[in-house]
């Protein structure tokens, strides 16, 4: 219908209608070799180092030992729980970038049990409370906004934005009551003798429980979106409204229970964090990632397994970055210009994905 | 009376950087795009405007402030228009998702910030703590006389130029966007750009225009903050959340530059207000300091009644354009 | 070339794939005339002045305006040459002023400002004798004053030709009136304008010359005052076309809905419906006639239940005619893939819509929908790469069948359908329409909205005429005349108020 262009064009973006998977997978490919290319360049123009030795370093930092490998997949693992909590709701294409937010109450929660709730009771039930708890932390800061979505229309991208900071003041407040040492503004390792509320040791590794947590969240969360009459339903009002309303489904109970369920999984990754990792909380004990899970989950079109590869990349690359930047005296942020880099390039791939050039004039559709 | 003098000089000064977010980012949403990415355009600009002194201070025997201040606007301005350049290729050119790109915008421009902002004495062959006395010198300057006179001179006379800067900015934006025709057709752009598109008005030329120079005045923002507020050095992280209450401001301000004027008072005063209420504990300190974010969340659920068009965010916001779908 | 000619279009071709919209159309506006343009649906007059305003490109045929040949490509270069559409679905931004809007992306006169622009709206206002306060935001005003702001906007940008698509059907009878009253005036000022209607009272009372056209074709030019309402309509619907669709005669009618005056109002608060009254039956088709936008959409969604209705009652009733609740409505919409269908979702996802809720348990059973996919892109001769295609991705033809296909699959005791055939090929209309009679003879109540008047009157065993949202007649299909339709859709409601 496109009939009123005068002029035509060197060449033209044209929409790709039969893209293959393998396709799509060979765009983002060359994105990230890009990305890695100038992420080396860059690092290289900075330091003088040869290339090489910066991905070499990259590696060192990732796998380079042990225990380096094992926080590798414990951050790959809080990723990808991370968008796999966000996925229903963007599914319904509702903005959800309130992760940051809910992580903060999960971990919030599970500080206070922690805290509180330590030799009062075994270990194992205080694990089911925490993880119980933080669940429901972070489900109830997920649905205020979905709430006055559904009957106010409120703008959720903003409502969840703010919340971030809501909690954050929030984990202030309670850092003044948890201060340890008093003074030091911060808590400090919750629990270091007795390691109450800790995750224990679980197949052979500190985070195996960890990424027991991801694996089975992730598991379910795939078998929702896929099989359960509830992941279809709320994949039909993120299509279309319209078409729900068509065939009776109750969009506003669509879009509140499914961000109970998105806020509840972040709410989790908290307590993974918490209990499972940091041991202590702050406000940056959500650290961005829950801004890194929305690319993540956005770039891998809600497939868990591409959910799993995008995630364990970005963590690779970040924990190279904080080696080299030791390593060649940089300071650690060089990880989130890396991050930064990357991600403005596999974001770039998505439209070369749906898109191809065509050159010369067009053809009479 | 002193105190509360104080108090104003130091919520002006909380205000200032928060302004320049906010204006910026409200040419920016006038013209549909919801840039999420300028609390990292902000550090971008902080960043490099503080490098852009030191260098010529480092580089000359002795420093003029006003070249100084004049090369560090100038690297502020480039490295802000860059992330705003980034964001536009990526949003209006690609039309990738616009909060996807905002958060990576974001993500790149704070790791930028604090990545140089932490470097950068190392880089320059390990001179110790940066400092820029002299730009800085130029920036802190207040007129002199007025700004002594008793009261009015310290409550409208006590600032540096970029004070006044980010009200002119305002000001100026206000008029452009309300009273001039290419600051309606802008408003047409990010109402409907289908019916702008039609009405003959370049969308694209509009958004990037607008994005670009949206992103230069919030990066005026970011170096206001290193030069003036902190007198010329860097913390990492040191700018904080402001970036995000420039976004939170421009739903108070109901995308009108001249209410981000009070606006930017008040989030300034409701930042600082907890060192100024006595008989606070620390606690109750921490809960006031949420205030901004609360009032933000209460506008926004207010305007969501939709008692007034005007009001309203864009009705374009956020969604990318294209052509054929029309 | 006749300098007395505003534009003059000669053979003009327009084709959309493999349908024909304007078949060597000829059309003369002369200078300061008011020509009025009828047709029916889909008789090509939209795409014909889409033409003239850049929208399209004509496939062969030539175009003069003013005596001179010329070439429009684009709207901008439409409006360069002094025309000025006003199209039914306005372009204006809501929150700007009447002023704002006329100005927007003009780079004339930037110098004067706003209040330059106002005193020149203002003249323009007092010229013309419109009625409209130019401070008033377009949120503000009402439909006919929005089409005040859409005509100044093209009259502010210097044209003096002027195309009105459709211009009453948003209005009341008093509203049209003062339009009229400005068409008038600003033919008495030289502009010329084209009017396009169904309303014939309409075509009687403003237009000097009439123009029809009947499926793409012009079939002819007549001085208004030579014209009668019985002429045009004849030369508007034309002969009778045989079409041969097998139609038997009602089996077992029984009635399975009443609708009692139902009323219905659009968010504007602008009555759709008024006052309907009708009862359908089963083992019968019941077609819907009228020109589109008389409030088809509302009702056939109104009885779905997914509008709310003002007033008036709908009841349903079981074989043995008592009244009863439960009864299985499938409703094949008008926009297929916006509200019947999801475009991204395969064809087995789309069947799910139907049926999700009837899979046991917690999870979705997949293998019935599957198989009623299987099924229908079998029986309907689907053209498909596979069942796991997106749907969007079908031909509109294909697209209909699986809408169709899923709606009747559930054997439904009430078939609403919208404009089943629109965009179809032939062969798949006679698929829609075999299937329409299978129900039928199954004993299905089915109430359908359909352009064609040929189809309607072989089709269906009664027709219900709707024009400005009221029943302006049901007729027996097998005794009633094209033309008598025609004058029922023409009906409209002289007198009537809202």
């Amino acid at each position: 219908m496109n009939e009123t262009s005068v002029k035509q064009p060197l060449f033209r973006m044209i929409k790709r209608d039969d893209v293959t998977k393998s396709q799509a997978m060979c765009v983002r490919l060359i994105a990230v070799l890009l990305s890695l290319i100038v992420c080396a360049a860059i690092i290289t123009g900075i330091t003088g180092e040869s290339p090489v030795n910066v991905y070499l370093g990259i590696i060192n930092g990732a796998f380079g030992n042990p225990n380096r490998i094992w926080v590798t997949i414990r951050e790959t693992a809080v990723l990808l729980l991370i968008a796999v909590g966000l996925t229903p709701a963007f599914r319904m294409k509702f903005w959800n970038i309130g992760a940051e937010g809910q992580i903060l109450m999960g971990g919030l929660v599970s500080a206070a049990w922690m805290i509180y709730g330590a030799e009062k009771m075994p270990n194992g039930i205080l694990l089911v409370f925490i993880i119980i708890s933080s669940a429901a932390a972070g489900m109830i800061w997920g649905v205020v906004p979905a709430v006055f979505k559904a009957y106010m229309n409120t703008n959720e991208t903003l409502f969840t934005l703010m919340l971030n900071y809501v909690a954050m003041q929030i984990i202030n407040y309670a850092i003044v009551f948890w201060e340890k040492p008093a003074g030091s503004n911060t808590v400090g390792i919750i629990n270091s003798a007795s390691k109450a509320g800790w995750f224990p040791k679980l197949l052979g590794g500190t985070y195996g429980l960890n990424v027991l947590l991801v694996l089975i969240v992730t598991i379910l969360v795939t078998i929702y979106m896929r099989r359960s009459r509830q992941g279809f339903e709320l994949s039909v009002v993120g299509e279309s409204s319209r078409t729900a309303e068509y065939v009776k489904i109750d969009v506003k109970r669509v879009i509140i229970r499914t961000m109970m369920i998105s806020g509840a999984i972040c709410g989790l990754a908290g307590a993974v964090i918490v209990s499972g990792s940091s041991h202590t909380i702050s406000t940056s004990t959500a650290g961005g990632r829950g801004f890194t899970a929305i690319v993540v989950a956005w770039m891998s079109q809600f497939n868990p397994i591409a959910m799993l590869v995008v995630s364990a990349f970005f963590v690779f690359m970040q924990q190279g970055a904080i080696q080299i930047a030791t390593q060649f005296g940089l300071n650690e942020n060089a990880s989130d210009i890396i991050t930064g880099i990357i991600l403005f390039f596999m974001i770039g791939a998505e439209y070369f994905v749906q898109y191809k050039f065509r050159f010369g004039r067009k053809k009479e559709a | 009376m002193s105190a509360i003098i104080i108090f104003i000089q130091q919520a002006v000064g909380q205000a200032v950087a928060i302004l320049f977010g906010a204006s910026g980012e409200i040419l920016i949403e006038r013209s549909g795009n919801l840039n999420l990415g300028i609390p990292g355009v902000m550090y971008m600009g902080g960043i490099s405007g503080l490098m852009g002194a030191f260098f010529y201070e480092n580089s000359t025997e002795n420093p003029v402030p006003f070249v100084g201040f004049l090369v560090s606007v100038m690297a502020a301005l480039i490295a802000s228009a860059i992330g705003g350049l980034i964001y536009s290729f990526l949003t209006i050119s690609l039309r990738v998702n616009q909060n996807v790109v905002g958060l990576s915008l974001t993500t790149f421009g704070v790791g930028f910030g604090n990545f140089f902002g932490g470097s950068i004495s190392k880089l320059a062959g390990g001179v110790g703590q940066i400092s820029v006395k002299s730009t800085a010198s130029a920036y802190t300057a207040t007129i002199p006389g007025l700004s002594k006179v008793p009261v009015i001179g310290e409550i409208f006379f006590h600032y540096g130029v970029m004070t006044y800067v980010s009200v002119i900015a305002a000001l100026i934006l206000s008029w452009f966007m309300f009273h001039t025709r290419t600051g309606l057709n802008l408003r047409a752009v990010g109402e409907s750009p289908a019916t702008a598109d039609a009405a003959g008005i370049s969308v694209m030329k509009y958004k990037y225009v607008a994005t670009v120079v949206g992103s230069m005045i919030s990066g005026l923002g970011g170096l206001y903050f290193v030069m003036e507020y902190l007198g010329g050095t860097w913390t990492n992280n040191g700018f904080g959340d402001r970036g995000w209450l420039a976004v939170a401001l421009v739903i108070l301000a109901l995308w009108k530059p001249v209410n981000a004027i009070w606006g930017s008072f008040l989030f300034g005063a409701l930042y600082i207000l907890y060192i100024y209420v006595p008989g606070l504990s620390r606690g109750q300190q921490e809960l006031c300091k949420m205030l901004p974010y609360v009032v933000t969340i209460i506008v926004l659920i207010i305007t969501s009644f939709r008692n007034k068009l005007e009001n309203q965010p864009p009705a374009g916001l956020g969604q990318a354009y294209f052509r054929e779908n029309r | 070339m006749n300098e007395m000619n505003a534009i003059e279009l000669k053979n003009i071709t327009k084709r959309f794939g493999s349908v024909v919209a304007n078949d060597h159309v000829d059309l003369t506006l002369k200078e300061g005339e008011i020509l009025a343009i009828l047709g029916e649906n889909g008789s090509g007059k939209t795409t014909l002045m889409n033409m003239l305003s850049g929208i399209y490109f004509p496939d062969e045929g030539q175009l003069f305006v003013h005596g001179k040949e010329t070439v429009i490509r684009s709207p901008k270069d439409s409006f360069e040459l002094g025309i000025g559409m006003i199209h039914q679905h306005f372009k204006l931004i809501p929150i700007f002023t009447a002023a704002e809007n006329a100005v927007l992306g003009l780079d004339k006169d930037k110098k004067g400002g706003i209040a330059e622009v106002n005193k020149k709206i203002q003249e323009l206002i007092d010229k013309y004798g419109f009625d409209l306060d130019i401070d008033r935001k377009i949120y503000d005003m009402s439909v006919s004053q929005k089409q005040t702001v859409e005509i100044i906007k093209v009259l502010y940008r210097g044209a003096d030709i002027l195309i009105l698509d459709e211009p009453t059907a948003v209005l009341t009878p008093q509203e049209t009136e003062k339009l009229f009253a400005v068409l008038r005036n600003m033919k008495a000022n030289g502009k010329s304008i084209i009017i396009i209607t169904h309303k014939l009272n309409e075509v009687m009372e403003i237009s000097d010359r009439v123009a029809v056209l009947r499926k793409g074709k012009s079939i002819g030019t007549i001085e208004t005052k030579d014209a009668s309402v019985d002429k045009l309509t004849e030369m508007m619907v034309g002969e009778k076309v045989a079409l041969n669709i097998d139609r038997s005669e009602p089996v077992d009618p029984k009635k399975c809905i009443s609708v009692s005056g139902l009323s219905v109002r659009n968010r504007e608060g602008v009555r759709i419906l008024k006052d309907i009254s009708f009862e359908a039956r089963s083992g019968e088709i019941l077609g819907i006639a009228g020109v589109s936008g008389n409030g088809q959409e509302q009702l056939l969604e109104a009885i779905a239940g997914l509008q709310k209705y003002e007033s008036g009652e709908i009841k349903f009733y079981d074989e043995n005619g008592n009244e009863t609740k439960d009864k299985l409505i499938s409703f094949v919409p008008e926009d297929r893939l916006g509200m019947g269908l999801v475009g991204n979702m395969n064809i087995v996802d789309n069947m799910m819509l139907r049926s999700y809720r009837e899979s046991k348990g917690l999870f979705l059973n997949k293998t019935g929908p599957a198989e009623v996919a299987k099924k229908i892109v079998d029986s309907l001769k689907i053209v498909t790469p596979d069942l796991k295609t997106a749907v969007r991705r079908l031909s509109g033809g294909n697209v209909q069948k699986v809408l169709v296909g899923r709606e009747i699959e559930r054997n439904p005791e009430l078939l609403m359908v919208a404009y089943p055939v629109r965009g179809l090929d032939i062969n798949s209309s006679y698929v829609i329409y075999n299937l329409l009679n299978e129900q039928k003879n199954k004993g299905v109540a089915v109430i359908c909205v359909i352009e064609d008047l040929d189809v309607l009157l072989e089709l269906c065993d009664r027709i219900m005429v709707l024009s400005g949202g009221k029943v302006t007649g049901i007729e027996d299909a097998r005794t009633t005349t094209k033309e008598k339709i025609g004058m029922l859709m023409m009906d409209s409601g002289k007198g009537e108020n809202e």
